[in-house]
């Protein structure tokens, strides 16, 4: 198997029509492109429509069919507002916030696996990387909040980095514990772990009695890294007015949603990739029915694990529209002595599991 | 013992007598910052300022500034004759300006000792009670918004279009109906008017129980609003509370029944009070307890309002109202259950003008919120919201 995800890479690497280096090309940009189509356009469309149709409304249905240019229009709108930065903020801090917010965000992106032949860089520790670069998040957050020179921004901002830093301790130990199950922390071998001729019951979600536990423990963390509902409490808007970004505006404010659609993405790639097998095709091969044989390939690769992410953004537009928001001590009480426990339960089980009975 | 037990819950909340505030060990208190929240915060509910002295992320004390919204109502009323302050009053609680209107006539007629058609008491009913469910609509709609939960909001907004619908037709407007005249109400109902709240009945009263699963039996919404915000019920009385704020401490006090105007005492209601199963009484999760279970109420008064409404036959909506109001000298204090508690209005009459000497509004919601620095003590930011949110007040009628 991993010489056919070689030779594929290869033969596209190997594509370069009058000497230019296409193939290269593709393999690096798919993804970035993927990114920017999707961050920009679906993520936010998506999100509209979804929770229009949760609320018996339309949603948006001006531009274009059904409203599918109205974040274009909105970005041109965004673009034309005035960049404010107000008088007594910290500019510094207050311009390079989103700038490091989006960093953080997208940096997480290189070690995503786009199906076997698109990968930015297949780290040995991709896991590792990926779990730790989100944390210039924080950084990105504070100097917003901090910039501002804004009463509701700083305690925005106080609470994302309490929150964000509390809730990567079950988030690692959890995606630690797929580590274990995998042996590794390269994201393709992760992957090529979980690929077979039964499609889905080589996910390691099913190939582990525990599995479903570090698998909703880095769900539920997931939420509250991305600041989403019910852990939206560092933006939420009822009690902070708009949290660390209130003082943003135009494109500022625009990148900032970008840095919160993007890490959205990658947190739910990662939970596919660590326990759903990314881009593995999870149809299995019945017989002479090679169905799972017939959807594997780049292509499908990346239409897999592409379904897969909507999926997980699907579940957190759902929870956002459906719940209420948790109060800041009863978020860091769920971490500290709820998720933080259960985590060291499934990491203890999990090496038991993989010791003793596999 | 106590104080370690509700530690244990992840809350650091003690209620040792009766009272509701965050203990704060000394060495970790930090300096103390003023936060000023509002007119313009999502969550003050319209231009209600709160100046707070936080430590850190708890309230020390919230001092609520008002007067954003002040349009001279009483001095409006000196210089209006009777007929003339309705709309006045319409902008009073703009969410119920029928019932504020009910209340207003209700204060006039009784210095005037007119007799009111049974058949304009029993619409008057009807329509004050479709605003009712529509005010409570959007008291637990901004409830659920202040909380984060965004979807029952407009679950909430979309059936109280219907009884905007409804009102429209009746009145010719949607939120200020100047509807309820002295004397009488303006128009009778159309045609088919009847039959139309009687189909909206059927269909609120299943969309009322979606929205309590949908909201109400939240787990995070009842971890939000249980136990924040205790009144006891003696202090709520000193506090001069009415409507779902008092009821929700435990005190059953309901002016449709212990004044019983109108028709209220010929029709068979409950007055819902919370029982200490599902809240704490007197915190705002009884609060807005009431406030769902009201609506169930109303709905019931109004089906049986239209079972025993007289038919129209020969009848005439204004055959009551006063060609002119000239009232004989006296003073009177009028009141009435609007959906926020009780509204009065105590007015003077000189006997010889046929504007008002005097015209003082007793607004609920200013009474209400005058607790507001009381409830707030020691609190976080996230539960101040979440009770100035159970207060459910309409600024438009504390700075009248």
């Amino acid at each position: 198997m991993s010489t056919s995800l070689n030779a594929w890479s290869d033969a596209l690497s190997g594509f370069s029509p009058a000497g230019l280096p296409l193939g290269l090309l593709i393999i690096a940009a798919i993804p970035l492109v993927f990114i920017a189509l999707y961050a920009l356009t679906y993520g936010v469309y998506g999100e509209r429509k979804i929770s229009a149709f949760m609320q018996d409304r339309l949603g948006p249905m001006e531009v274009g069919k059904w409203g599918i240019l109205q974040t274009l229009a909105d970005i041109l709108k965004l673009l034309q507002k005035e960049d404010i930065v107000n008088k007594e903020a910290d500019k510094f801090l207050f311009v390079i916030g989103p700038g490091v917010l989006f960093v953080g965000a997208f940096l997480a992106f290189a070690v995503l696996p786009f199906g076997p032949a698109f990968i930015g860089a297949d780290l040995n520790v991709g896991l590792f990387y990926a779990i730790g670069i989100v944390a210039l998040e924080v950084v990105g957050i504070l100097a917003a909040g901090w910039g501002s020179n804004n009463k509701w921004a700083l305690y925005g901002a106080i609470r994302s980095v309490a929150q964000i830093v509390s809730y990567e301790i079950p988030a690692a130990i959890a995606i630690l514990c797929g580590a274990m199950m995998a042996g590794t922390l390269g994201m393709q071998q992760i992957i090529l772990q979980q690929q077979g001729e039964y499609g889905f019951l080589h996910y390691f979600l099913f190939q582990n009695p525990i599995a479903w536990l570090p698998f909703l423990i880095y769900f539920i963390s997931s939420l509250a890294e991305t600041n989403r509902a019910p852990f939206d409490i560092p933006e939420a808007e009822s009690e902070l007015v708009a949290g660390y970004f209130t003082e943003y505006t135009g494109m500022k404010f625009a990148v900032i949603f970008l840095a919160e659609y993007g890490s959205m993405f990658m947190v739910s790639a990662i939970i596919s990739i660590v326990f759903l097998g990314g881009w593995a095709s999870p149809l299995p091969n019945i017989g002479a029915l090679a169905l799972n044989d017939w959807t594997s390939g780049p292509l499908w690769g990346a239409f897999w694990i592409v379904m897969k992410g909507f999926f997980f953004i699907f579940i957190q537009m759902w929870l956002r529209w459906t719940l209420p928001r948790l109060r800041v001590d009863q978020l860091m009480h769920l971490c500290w002595k709820v998720l933080t426990p259960f985590a060291f339960v499934a990491f203890v089980l999990t090496a038991v599991w993989e010791i003793y009975v596999k | 013992m106590q104080e370690l037990g509700l530690a244990e819950q992840g809350s650091l909340r003690v209620t040792p007598d009766g009272e509701n505030r965050i203990v704060i060990e000394k060495d970790l208190s930090s300096e103390e910052m003023i936060l000023n929240m509002g007119p313009q915060h999502p969550s003050t509910h319209g231009v209600l300022r709160l100046e707070c002295r936080t430590d850190g992320e708890v309230v020390v004390e919230a001092e609520p500034y008002l007067g954003y919204l002040h349009r001279c109502f009483e001095k409006h009323a000196e210089m209006t004759d009777y007929p003339g302050i309705v709309p006045y009053v319409d902008r009073m609680d703009y969410l119920a300006a029928m019932n504020s209107d009910f209340a207003y006539a209700i204060a006039v007629e009784k210095l005037l000792d007119i007799e009111i058609p049974r058949r304009v008491e029993f619409m008057r009913v009807i329509v004050s009670e479709l605003n009712r469910v529509a005010s409570h609509l959007v008291a637990i709609g901004t409830y659920a918004i202040d909380l984060g939960a965004f979807t029952p909001f407009l679950f909430c907004f979309r059936d109280r279009e219907h009884i905007m619908n409804l009102l429209e037709w009746v009145s010719g407007a949607r939120m200020l109906y100047n509807y309820i005249l002295v004397g009488g109400v303006s128009h009778d109902f159309p045609k088919g008017f009847s039959e139309r709240t009687g189909e909206f009945v059927d269909y609120f009263r299943p969309k009322a129980v979606e929205l309590q699963k949908l909201l109400t039996e939240n787990e995070i919404f009842v971890k939000r609003t249980k136990g924040i915000g205790m009144m006891p019920a003696d202090v709520a009385i000193n506090y001069g509370w009415s409507g779902p704020m008092l009821r929700g401490s435990g005190v059953e006090w309901d002016l449709r029944r212990a004044d019983g105007y109108s028709v209220y005492p010929e029709l068979d209601f409950e007055i819902p009070v919370p029982d200490g199963r599902f809240s704490d009484i007197g915190d705002s999760l009884s609060r807005h307890l009431v406030r769902a279970m009201e609506m169930e109420q109303s709905l019931n008064i109004i089906e049986q309002c239209l079972d025993k409404m007289p038919s129209p036959e020969g009848f005439d909506p204004r055959a009551a109202i006063p060609k002119r109001i000239r009232p004989r000298a006296g003073e009177v204090y009028g009141r009435a259950e609007n959906p926020r508690g009780e509204l009065g209005f105590y007015i003077v009459s000189d006997g010889k003008s046929t504007k008002p000497l005097r015209c003082k509004a007793r607004s609920s919601c200013f009474v209400n919120l005058s607790a507001m620095k009381e409830l707030s003590q020691g609190q976080l930011i996230p539960d101040l919201v979440a009770i100035i949110g159970s207060i459910d007040i309409v600024l438009g009628e504390i700075d009248r």
